[in-house]
């Protein structure tokens, strides 16, 4: 027998080791890491949200309000920043719509459809939504 | 038993998530970046404040903006109690994230009926 | 290739050390060993006192569940091949407290696992002389995914917020409760639900998605937690729209 080399130790009563959890857990592995990144997609979101009724509301105070608006949106570290939220942006489309097939399970004459025709329909869903904006927003080409 | 309040939180949060990812990144390239770069031609004022200002467009960003806050403050409620294990401030994180959520959808709700 | 591994073991031998530290230990190589058998070469031939689980050394039994290099993997069904030149460092699961060197405590799994009601539930059970409870194909494959769970551990050890937050119910068992809800034999979907369908339940899970990704038998316990909150929130829109229906 081993004596007892831990002076806290007393026989017969086990003292179980629970290990601290480190407060950036979501960066020692790949999986948390994309994980946080999605997570933090959404105050992007907000963001975007928050800039669009701003330029709606500019839009409705007249050409000089709206023009003041548009001058911003042209400054150049404006325009990096807003590349930077369409990153995120993107990304959370991608992990959102990348989801959508755990969440709906669909039967069709008995049989599962399968995963990939659940991503590819979303994902065509996506396109058609984007096509549709895009057409509304530049003179329907 | 009684059942959580969770799945209203979760439903919007659900369509507000759907909401962002099929409709923000499109509307972020055109009128942030492709239109600011002059990738394409920006529509003009008129053009945008003909589409802008219809009951129509209204009534969608009002929904698409509602949703969008939701879905922030339902993930963002969840990033702090795990992200920065706040576990202990649960009450006070939820009151936050949905009453911000709350305030913001009666704004744009104004601003979006009254105030065009 | 070398013909010796080192393998870097967390120790905990509570007499001896209040907290876990690592010991080294020159294992040969051989190309058909699996980690599991460099730990059995230990124990037979270096240190006996090395404790761990194991049994049936073929990937059924679960009990083999240890973070190797980080990972929660089945030690019978990784070879050390695949981690040479090493070191290859292994230790106990994440999530469970250590009970000694390699070993958690499983209670807390097994205490909330029977709160799903894992087994089918009957309002009448049939008596044996009607003879037994037909099922297609079809109805099989419904649930067969999630019977492939094997309680090895290691989407607990692989999933953040059950460490974070030791009320959350947990990966398997949610995918255990939706064996039994998808089994056209059942009829306990509404008992469970009422335990899962808490905040301690599948609310907590913020689809991290790393129990899917580590489970040795393919059950997605990750698509069966959203599946159930697809169907808590079904249930909860019904009794919004028609409060008088029975759920």
């Amino acid at each position: 027998m081993g004596q007892a080399l831990n002076p806290d130790h007393t026989p017969y009563h086990p003292k179980w080791y629970r290990r601290r959890i480190p407060i950036f857990w979501w960066l020692s592995k790949r999986g948390y890491v994309k994980f946080i990144t999605r997570e933090l997609t959404s105050p992007f979101v907000v963001y975007a949200v928050l800039l669009l009724l701003v330029q709606v509301g500019a839009l409705a105070r007249g050409q000089p309000a709206y023009q003041r608006v548009e001058d911003w949106l042209g400054r150049g570290p404006v325009v990096a920043w807003h590349a930077f939220v369409l990153a995120a942006l993107v990304f959370h489309s991608v992990t959102w719509l990348n989801l959508a097939p755990s969440a709906l399970v669909l039967r069709l004459r008995g049989a599962r459809v399968p995963d990939g025709v659940i991503r590819a329909a979303h994902f065509g869903a996506w396109a058609a939504c984007s096509a549709m904006l895009g057409w509304l927003l530049l003179g329907r080409v | 038993m009684k059942r959580s309040r969770e799945p209203a939180l979760w439903a919007l949060f659900s369509g507000g998530g759907m909401m962002a990812a099929l409709f923000l990144p499109a509307l972020a390239f055109v009128l942030w970046v492709a239109g600011p770069l002059g990738w394409v031609t920006a529509p003009s004022f008129e053009t945008l404040a003909a589409l802008a200002l219809h009951p129509l467009t209204r009534f969608f960003l009002f929904g698409l903006a509602g949703l969008c806050f939701f879905h922030w403050a339902h993930r963002f409620r969840y990033t702090l109690y795990d992200g920065l294990q706040l576990y202990h401030l649960d009450r006070l994180i939820a009151v936050l994230t949905y009453g911000v959520a709350t305030l913001l959808t009666l704004a744009a709700g104004v601003l979006l009926t009254i105030g065009l | 290739m070398s013909d010796s591994v080192t393998i870097e073991v967390r120790r905990y031998r509570p007499e001896q050390e209040s907290e876990p530290c690592w010991e080294s230990f020159e294992v040969p190589f051989r190309r058909e060993w699996m980690v599991l058998d460099a730990l059995n070469y230990i124990k037979d031939h270096l240190d006996g006192t090395l404790s761990y689980r194991w049994s049936c050394r073929m990937g059924v039994c679960g009990s083999c569940g240890m973070l190797v290099n980080g990972e929660p993997l089945l030690t019978c069904a990784t070879y050390l091949e695949g981690l040479m030149p090493g070191p290859i460092r292994v230790e106990p699961l994440n999530g469970f407290p250590v009970v000694r060197d390699l070993i958690g405590d499983l209670g807390d799994f097994l205490e909330k696992l029977e709160r799903v009601k894992p087994w089918i539930v009957r309002e009448e059970e049939r008596d044996v002389s009607e003879g037994e409870y037909l099922q297609t194909p079809e109805q099989l494959a419904a649930y067969k995914s999630y019977a492939m769970c094997i309680n090895c551990m290691l989407c607990y050890s692989a999933c953040p917020i059950y460490e974070l937050e030791p009320h959350f119910i947990g990966p398997a068992v949610i995918a255990l409760a939706q064996r039994y809800n998808f089994d056209s034999r059942d009829e306990g979907v509404e008992e469970r639900m009422d335990v899962i369908s808490q905040q301690d339940g599948i609310w907590s899970c913020t689809f991290v998605g790393e129990c899917s990704t580590v489970c040795p038998k393919n059950v997605d316990p990750a698509g069966a937690i959203q599946r159930y909150k697809v169907r808590a929130t079904a249930d909860f829109m019904k009794s919004m729209v028609m409060p008088w229906a029975k759920r």
